[in-house]
């Protein structure tokens, strides 16, 4: 290690100076200061304030001392276990895949990163794994760059000044001594193994453990011990249902089972013949979803209506409750949605979602019990998180701090501070406690509320167990050593009791100890736990018999007036992925808002305020009040302000400071989803939102652009033998033959996406595409290379919501090719639409040209090509462009040449589903298939073959390679109106 | 100033050579009257230099229509063939790519630069093979010798019989352009 | 400036003569020659406060270029899908603007109008001019202007050649060529003049440098006879050269698919256009220098009535044009063309287009009555009108398409930075700069074309009355 990284690790006060001193001589330090603007930063243009530079100078030191070595390749010491090859290999050029897995909300994700010479660049599902099962999503693909983000929290710092480990081991060893029974512990929730019986160890008598998640599903948990006496975990087999009832329930999007979920509901949905056989959705919700947009029947109602819609069709399905009166429009959707329930006994899911009270989950259960649900498509297991993880838990620890009783406070992977609810005043309350250890990987809100900041291991940094929303036991091995030493908790934990226990050992020791396996056997049980990402020995569990008990009436009287909703934001969930970039700039599913969150109204709730886009209102509740920019979103409730959580974060870093309003400043312990009596007074301000898509209407080119039809229409149609309408195409020219080798296409099913971003952002990762902040999105230069448009149709209260994945269609007759003076963007005899960036002169006809408007420009350097922990996350198999060139999708040439290469080497064709491209793998309802269309035997071929098979804009014969199915509604004609 | 130059070269040579006999007329009419005489006279070498084109008098001096214009048709045609081949050549047989599925001899498309050929090889040539066949340029020239020959620019109309002339005799010469009707006669030199 | 004129006549306003009366070979030739030859130092204030003036501009333009090179062109509103604005707007507006002096010079010396003998030299100068504005825009428009050299067919270690199918390579060509042949054309026009000039300088270094320019022209009656040829020659090329350009231009567009873009009538349509806001121009330009130089015996009412009538003419092919398009938007049947028309006038920019009609099609209907025409105050006004016209027909066709197309949900705003005035306002400096350089140093009417025609007009007098005069001093 370098003399100035030495200083930085393990500095008393003096040294530290004394090596800013150093430091100060050297070129990165300079080379950070004379940076015109942070380019991971939102406002591009903006000068360098005092603040940033001073963060600068605070990064340029850490810096300097990463690129003095921490950079370099740098396997772990222990042992790790690469998925298909020997890390000893290490092949320059070929990327290794390590299983490992990430917590959601406490829950295990089963993942393989991908790692260039010794650094994770992607991570990807694992395809044993039950929650993945080899996709992912946006927040999953996003995590890769927190592990980079250089505003990571770099050293050990004791009351804002750095410190040591050495000092904090023994200061935390003598705190703890004298705690005793005051020591609290507050994580976030989790379910390993390890961890739960390192802390069960720690908190000898008197002493407890808390758990807090913002968004935690204690609803959800207290409806299950309603209904049965006993908190079970509940888990849903969406591919087994044909009838989908989903009561405010987001559940293919921003959870821990959202991923396996959104895959069993698209195996229901998806076309793959002529006759399509889909399932049935119905959604009640009072804000658009990604669960509501697959919906076949939506229905937009206010949150504290969904009891009643609930006890309106537990009623009907003999559930012994009073059958509430509703509005006619809403009773004849649940008699429409219980027939079809009772037509699919036993292979229906009603479920609810973690907002609702625990009154509305009860019956619930009774419904799905008496539809006979139970056991087949509803299961129950014991509970794998078994403890409150929401408002009531961080209460109770808030009431014994200002009780006095906690004089040491460990607070691990939570910000607390930020995401609490107002009415706790946590910062406040941590005032009152001796000693605050905060365990993070930034230095945030909570941090700066605390005795002692530990910077924390990212998950790809560490050793570490996981156990998924089945029980299903995953192991965490480290893809890199910690780039900043950060700590794990459980090094923490042990430091408490003055233990040297390293992560590995502390996690190996514990399965040891678990299997009770010798030496040997336990060693090659590792080894293949460490494989698979599945630990053997502890598989999925059982499920539990349940006894429903008497569930009593959940309907309260519908309140008037407006009901202000909390929601997760769709990219930022809770917020503590604020600092990242990525997800920022993220288009929100239907606002295709970025960067800002907003008070969300339905139209015509914001003509009864008065107000439109971009009206700055005050949101004023028990006194507390912020100010937010309205949002006007068809398909919202009227009476209902969805506010998003996870902005106005102040400690987050560079990219996330000052982003948005705080709307947990609205939030209070007793009504942490839905709260009543929010007054909106208009301010005359206005605020500048960003958008990314700017207007929903199809202008009634449907026949051109998206083709959508009810599924009992279409089925008419074949009987009458009337074939879907496309368009002739003639060609004044001979076309080129393509007949011969690979010739690469791709479908994407309009009925499977539900609009879940996944694919953006695994794009976004894998072909290192720039980050380019609001100011230049305002101005219309996003750069991701996949869009996902949305359409509204129908009256705006509650209209139909169509989605379309939309990137490079690698036309045949490419209109762009033409036009390019310089042939920098040219076919290739594989049928892409190659972009030559090295070739490109920048005249942007080609974006001109393109009737599908999926060229990105480089309008300035936006590609950050100083910060080294930024450069390290790159996909080394694709160019970092520069400013003044074209760029955008290419069917990930990289991975195609990837897979010939392999091929020739073994001396065979790629195989069908060798090559997958980024946003096919990440995609969580496998909406998008890809492959070689001259191999008949393709997946993507034989849907290519389909009937319901179209091309955009074909009446341009452009001959697109990507081709969509039809988006079919599976409407009931009952329930007409809502048929296209 | 170029007269003055020459002076300083008479100075030099002992016996000066003379170019010719220049005259001026007042009129564009009279010159041309006076070249018919002086060529029937039998004189075949003469120019004529005046301040504007004078329609007719090239003719009276017996001068061929210049050729000028089929060099600028062959340059033309070399222009717009030469630039169509190349792009035959760059699309069909150099680097062939399969730009948006067009054929690699897209004449079409040729079509609009093998133009711009034509001009460009034809406006060169016209410019540039108009001062070779006048031979210039030649800053120097013994005409500039004449008294006064600057009117020759601003609203001369000026004769000139050259010593070059098989018949060449300055006397008779100089008596034959007073007969014509020259305002004034002087016998210049190289 | 006047007063500092020497040689300044009473203004007499000709109305159907295209020369003052007395004119003579010797006053026409010191009216123009004088203005160029007078001494340096007693350069007219005028003049010098005027290039002063263009100099700055020029400063605001070369400032905006070297911050467009240095942090990229995401200094201008273009975007996604917007990527063309008021670079490529006023690209097309300065080549139109350079074509009415192509069609002065060469299309109207093939039909033998007498007019143009004393405008051609000034409106030569201007195409130059404005074809050199023009020129710089497709140059810093790309996103690494330091690879322009690519589009040109050169033999590279890359062994990539330009792709000859793109409408932006023909510019390359017809651009190039254009200005090439221009200045070819414009020289060879000078020789006799500057050899006139040669003549009449008294200082030395004007006698060098007037007489290396004139390459020794002596008048002799063999050159005048190839002289003649060529400039036919070279007028015969020009006349399908400047018709190609704009065409070649239209085509930027018309090959595209875009709605409104893909327009077959586009090169007529435009090269009537170019003519318009060319005669415009010209008429702007020609009014104060008449009147400052004292040309009025040169540059008659006629004249001015006459231009005038070219651009009542081809301002009513582009008013077709319009009207065109609105009509085959609904014949065609096509929804894109279709919605394309309801937007542009009833859409978010629909002012811009109703400017458009305003500027380019209700003004100039002024132009019918010859009391108008021959109206310097009201004439000045019309053109002015109609260059802003034909900006915003520019500013239509290419914004206006590019902000709504096929899908949308990639529909955009454009909204211009400072930057992007900076570079249209900062191009007029470069425009008049060169423009002010030009009435200094070359002479701004054709000398010996005018004297010419002083001596045609003497010959009709002459027919007229069997008499026998003299012309010149």
């Amino acid at each position: 290690m370098s003399k100035e990284s030495l200083d930085i690790q393990g500095s008393s006060g003096q040294s530290y100076w004394r090596s800013l001193e150093e430091l100060s001589q050297s070129a990165e330090f300079r080379a950070r200061l004379e940076r015109e603007f942070p380019r991971e930063a939102a406002e591009l243009r903006d000068p360098v304030s005092r603040r940033s530079f001073l963060k600068l100078m605070g990064a340029s030191m850490a810096l300097s001392s990463l690129v003095g070595c921490q950079f370099a390749l740098k396997q772990p010491q222990e042992k790790i276990v690469p998925y298909v090859r020997q890390p000893e290999q290490v092949i320059p050029g070929r990327s290794l895949y390590f299983a490992t897995s990430m917590t959601v909300q406490g829950y295990g994700i089963g993942l393989l990163a991908e790692s260039h010479e010794g650094r994770p660049t992607k991570v990807e599902g694992n395809a044993f794994h039950p929650a993945s099962r080899g996709s992912s999503d946006a927040w999953i693909q996003a995590s890769v760059l927190t592990m980079y983000d250089p505003d990571r929290s770099q050293q050990i710092l004791k009351a804002g000044q750095p410190a040591s480990w050495e000092d904090a081991f023994t200061a935390l060893g003598s705190a703890y001594a004298q705690a005793g029974s005051g020591l609290r512990i507050l994580t976030e929730p989790t379910a390993s193994p390890s961890l739960v019986a390192a802390i069960q160890e720690v908190v000898g008598a008197g002493a407890k453990w808390y758990q807090y998640d913002a968004l935690s599903g204690d609803n959800t948990r207290a409806g299950a011990q309603a209904a049965f006496g006993s908190a079970v975990n509940t888990i849903y087999a969406f591919d087994k249902a044909d009838v989908v009832v989903a009561l405010d329930s987001d559940f293919t999007h921003g959870s821990a089972t959202s991923i396996r979920y959104a895959q069993d509901v698209a195996s229901k949905r998806r076309i793959t013949s002529d006759e399509p056989v889909m399932s049935r959705i119905y959604v009640a919700e009072p804000t658009p979803s990604n669960t509501g947009a697959l919906a076949d029947h939506r229905l937009a109602v206010k949150s504290g209506d969904i009891a009643a819609v609930t006890q309106a069709i537990a009623a009907a399905v003999g559930v012994s409750v009073a059958a509430p009166t509703l509005p006619e429009a809403t009773q004849k959707w649940v008699a429409t949605a219980v027939a079809d329930l009772q037509a699919a006994t036993g292979k229906s899911v009603v479920i609810a979602g973690e907002t609702q009270p625990a009154a509305v989950h009860a019956l619930v259960h009774a419904i799905n019990a008496a539809l006979a649900n139970v056991g087949s498509t509803v299961n129950y297991t014991a509970p794998i998180i078994d403890a409150d993880t929401g408002a009531a838990s961080l209460k109770a620890l808030v009431d014994e701090i200002n009780a006095g009783a906690v004089s040491m406070l460990v607070i691990a992977d939570v910000n607390v501070v930020y995401s609490a609810p107002a009415d706790l005043n946590m910062a406040e309350a941590l005032k009152k406690v001796a000693t605050v250890v905060h365990l993070g990987l930034y230095n945030d809100e909570t941090a700066a509320a605390s005795t002692w900041h530990i910077h924390a291991t990212h998950y790809l940094e560490s050793w570490g167990d996981t156990r998924a929303y089945n029980g299903v036991v995953s192991l965490q091995q480290p893809l890199i050593a910690p780039l900043y030493d950060g700590k794990h908790l459980s090094e923490v934990l042990n430091a408490l009791t003055g233990k040297r226990v390293s992560a590995h050992d502390a996690v190996k020791g514990h399965w040891q100890a678990q299997l009770g396996l010798d030496g040997f056997t336990f060693d090659k049980a590792w080894q293949t736990a460490l494989h698979d990402g599945i630990v053997a020995g502890a598989s999925a569990i059982g499920s539990t018999p349940v006894t429903l008990g008497t569930v009593g009436a959940a309907a309260g009287a519908s309140s008037d007036g407006l009901e202000l909703i909390f929601r997760a934001d769709p990219s930022l969930r809770d917020g503590s992925a604020a600092n990242n970039g990525w997800l920022q700039e993220v288009p929100k599913p239907f606002s295709k808002l970025v960067w800002d969150n907003s008070a969300q109204v339905s139209p015509e709730t914001a003509s009864k305020l008065g107000v439109k886009t971009e009206d700055v209102v005050t949101l004023t509740i028990n006194g507390r009040s912020v100010e937010a920019p309205i949002n006007v979103v068809p398909g919202q409730a009227n009476d209902t302000v969805v506010v998003h959580l996870g902005f106005g974060r102040t400690q987050a870093g560079k990219v996330g400071n000052g982003v948005g309003f705080n709307s947990y400043a609205l939030r209070s312990s007793d009504a942490m989803w839905v709260a009543n009596g929010v007054t909106v007074s208009k301010t005359d301000k206005t605020y500048k939102l960003a958008t990314t898509q700017s207007h929903y209407n199809l202008e009634g080119r449907d026949f051109d652009i998206l083709h959508a039809k009810t599924l009992a229409e279409y089925l008419e149609e074949k009987k009458a033998g009337v074939k879907h309408k496309k368009h002739e195409i003639y060609s004044l020219f001979p076309a080129y033959d393509y007949s011969k080798g690979y010739q690469w296409g791709m479908t994407i099913d309009l009925n499977a996406c539900n609009g879940c971003n996944a694919c953006v952002v695994a794009c976004q990762a894998e072909n290192n595409i720039p980050v380019v902040g609001k100011e230049e999105i305002w101005r219309g230069r996003e750069m991701q290379w996949i869009r996902i448009d949305t359409y509204f149709s129908g009256d705006s209260s509650n209209p139909t919501i169509y989605q379309q994945p939309i990137a490079c269609m690698q036309c045949e007759h490419a209109p762009c090719e033409i036009v390019c003076p310089v042939a920098a963007t040219v076919h290739d005899s594989e049928g892409i639409n190659n972009m030559v960036y090295n070739r490109c002169v920048g005249t942007k006809y080609c974006s001109n040209n393109c009737p599908y408007k999926v060229r990105r420009f480089n309008f300035f350097q936006y590609a950050d090509e100083e910060t080294p922990s930024l450069k390290l996350q790159r996909n080394p198999d694709v160019t970092v462009r520069v400013r003044g060139v074209m760029e955008k999708c290419n069917y990930c040439l990289q991975r195609i040449n990837e897979a010939r290469i392999d091929a020739t080497r073994e001396d065979r064709v790629i195989q069908d589903g060798e090559v997958v491209t980024a946003c096919q793998q990440a995609c969580p309802s496998q909406a998008i298939v890809f492959g070689n269309i001259n191999d008949t035997s393709s997946q993507v071929a034989k849907l290519k073959a389909l009937e319901t098979k179209f091309t955009v804009l074909d009446s341009l014969n452009t001959k697109p390679r990507t081709s969509y199915m039809i988006k079919f509604t599976n409407s009931n004609p009952e329930l007409s109106g809502k048929t296209e | 100033m170029f007269k003055r130059k020459s002076n300083a070269a008479e100075a030099a040579s002992a016996a000066p050579a003379t170019y010719g006999i220049m005259a001026e007329f007042s009129d564009s009419d009279s010159i041309i009257a006076a070249a018919y005489k002086v060529r029937d006279a039998g004189y075949t070498v003469v120019e004529a230099y005046t301040h504007i084109p004078v329609h007719g008098l090239a003719e009276a001096l017996g001068h061929r229509p210049t050729r000028l214009p089929w060099g600028v048709f062959l340059f033309g045609l070399l222009g717009a063939s030469g630039l169509f081949g190349f792009m035959t050549w760059v699309n069909v047989v150099d680097y062939p790519m399969n730009i948006g599925g067009r054929p690699f001899f897209s004449w079409p498309a040729f079509i609009p630069i093998t133009f711009e050929g034509m001009v460009l090889g034809a406006a060169y040539s016209a410019v540039f093979g108009l001062i070779a066949i006048c031979g210039l340029p030649l800053l120097y020239h013994p005409v500039f010798n004449t008294p006064g020959f600057e009117r020759a620019t601003l609203n001369g109309f000026f004769l000139c019989i050259e010593a070059k002339d098989p018949q060449y005799d300055a006397a008779k010469a100089t008596t034959l352009l007073k007969s014509v009707g020259a305002t004034a006669v002087n016998e210049i030199s190289e | 400036m006047q007063s500092s004129q020497p040689l300044k006549p009473p203004v007499v306003e000709t109305y159907d003569e295209l020369l003052g009366p007395g004119e003579t070979y010797t006053s026409v030739t010191a009216k123009i020659g004088d203005i160029v030859l007078y001494p340096l130092l007693k350069t007219p204030w005028g003049w010098i406060g005027g290039f002063v003036a263009a100099g700055l501009f020029l400063m605001l333009y070369l400032y905006s270029l070297a911050t467009l090179f240095t942090v990229g062109i995401g200094i201008w509103g273009i975007n996604i899908p917007v990527a063309w604005g008021f670079d490529i707007i006023n690209f097309v507006w300065w080549i139109g603007i350079g074509h009415a002096g192509t069609l002065i010079s060469a299309i109207l010396l093939l039909f033998r109008q007498d007019w143009r003998t004393s405008i051609n030299r000034a409106a030569e100068a201007m195409t130059i001019f404005a074809v050199a504005c023009a020129g710089i825009y497709p140059l810093v428009h790309t996103g690494r202007p330091w690879l322009d050299y690519w589009f040109l067919p050169y033999p590279s270690t890359l062994g990539m050649w330009p792709q000859f199918r793109s409408p932006l390579e023909w510019d390359v060509f017809a651009i190039s060529t254009y200005a090439t042949v221009s200045v070819l054309f414009w020289f060879v026009g000078l020789i006799p003049d500057l050899a006139t000039l040669r003549d009449r300088a008294q200082h030395p270094i004007a006698k060098i440098f007037y007489g290396i320019l004139s390459l020794g022209w002596r008048g002799a009656a063999k050159h005048w006879q190839r002289y003649e040829m060529a400039s036919l020659i070279l007028a015969g090329l020009s006349t399908p050269l400047v018709l190609s350009v704009h065409s070649i231009i239209s085509f930027d567009f018309a090959v595209s698919q875009l709605p409104g873009w893909h327009v077959t009538v586009f090169p007529p349509y435009f090269v009537a256009g170019a003519v318009y806001c060319g005669f415009a121009m010209v008429i702007l330009l020609m009014i104060p220098i008449r009147s400052w130089f004292g040309l009025h015996g040169l540059i008659t009412m006629r004249h001015f009535d006459v231009m005038s009538k070219v651009m009542l003419a081809s301002g009513l092919i582009v008013t077709y044009g319009y009207f065109g398009e609105i009509f085959y938007s609904w014949y065609s049947g096509n929804i894109y063309e279709y919605y394309l028309i309801v937007s542009r006038t009833t859409g978010p920019w629909a002012w811009s287009y109703w400017a458009l009609i305003l500027f380019n099609v209700l003004v100039p209907q002024l132009l019918w009555s010859k009391k108008f025409r021959t109206n310097l105050p009201v004439l000045f006004f019309i053109s002015i009108c109609i260059n802003i016209g034909m900006w915003f027909e520019r500013w239509v066709i290419i914004v206006l398409s590019l902000k709504r197309d096929f899908i949308p949900t990639s529909w955009g705003v454009y909204t211009p930075t400072f930057y992007d005035w900076a570079t249209y306002i900062g191009s007029f400096g470069l425009f008049f700069v060169l423009f002010f350089l030009f009435v200094r140093l070359l002479p701004m009417v054709a000398i010996f074309e005018v004297r010419d025609l002083v001596h045609k007009t003497e010959h009709k007098a002459h027919d007229k009355k069997e008499g026998h005069g003299h012309a010149g001093a």
